[in-house]
């Protein structure tokens, strides 16, 4: 399925993944008891935060990330994974996101998918906030030429 | 040890979802936050997919008692809306939107492309290592 519109989007493979995903954070929810937010759960496996989720199940999820993402490559032949040709936004990107998922307590998987299906006005204001921040951080970067 | 195998088959299939979606690729999500460039809504569509289990499993939620594999619900409060988050949500967009990924991606990338996504991890846990220095 394509959008003629929008000829590079993957809608059904978005919805599909989407689907995956939202499976993945009710099993966390219904299973665990615990809210499926990776920044948290990645800060927990690794001990920078020292409350919160058992380390165990931390660190369990932590690792299911990438091997859920080889299995899934390697079943389907392979998936794209187009990064910025330097390291500078890798580093100067990923501590930014570091720091602000901390200081916020959450990131895209914890106030977008958990929060925002449980209508938490914290975390609908959290995702509109990274969304409009990413929106024009991009639009930024395409006025003075880094896009 | 049941709690772990749980932890470990959602975050497979989490990272599976990631992978599928095109959400590991982070040119892909950077083209969702590029509104004048050639725009990719893609991310929409699976952050709509994922919202329908959720939807479902929040429901669900309010009629248990405690969970299936656990003692209790541990969730946290859904009203603080202080200048913690606001900040908070303004750097990460800002770093989601230099490097196109968040820490899901970021994680599920280093088995598909190793170095790049190293380099994310290591400063991700570097800016979250400075936020409990600084707090």
């Amino acid at each position: 399925m394509t959008l003629s519109a929008f000829p590079h989007a993957m809608p059904l493979e978005g919805l599909i993944g989407g689907l995956m995903i939202g499976l993945a954070a009710a099993l966390m929810l219904l299973g665990l008891g615990r809210i499926a937010g990776v920044s948290g759960l990645a800060a927990r496996a690794t001990g920078i935060a020292n409350s919160g989720t058992p380390r165990s199940i931390a660190i369990a999820f932590v690792v299911g990330l990438p091997l859920g993402a080889f299995i899934l490559s390697a079943l389907i032949g392979g998936v794209e994974t187009r990064f910025p040709p330097s390291i500078i936004p890798l580093i100067i990107g990923g501590l930014l996101v570091g720091f602000g998922t901390r200081l916020g307590s959450g990131c895209t998987s914890g106030h977008g998918v958990c929060g925002m299906s449980r209508l938490s006005p914290r975390s609908l204001m959290a995702t509109a906030i990274f969304m409009a921040s990413g929106f024009i951080t991009v639009a930024l970067m395409r006025a003075g030429g880094l896009l | 040890m049941r709690q772990m195998f749980v932890a470990l088959f959602a975050g497979s299939l989490f990272g599976a979802g990631l992978a599928f979606s095109g959400m590991a690729d982070p040119a892909r999500v950077q083209g969702f936050l590029d509104l004048f460039g050639q725009w990719d809504p893609t991310l929409a569509f699976v952050m709509g997919g994922a919202m329908i289990p959720m939807a479902l499993a929040w429901i669900i939620q309010k009629r248990l008692s405690r969970p299936f594999a656990a003692k209790d619900f541990s969730l946290p409060g859904t009203s603080l809306i202080d200048r913690k988050l606001t900040l908070g949500a303004i750097l990460f967009g800002a770093g989601w939107g230099i490097s196109g990924l968040c820490p899901g991606p970021g994680l599920a990338d280093l088995a598909i492309n190793p170095l790049p996504a190293l380099a994310f991890v290591a400063a991700l846990f570097a800016g979250m290592i400075a936020h409990r220095a600084t707090s």
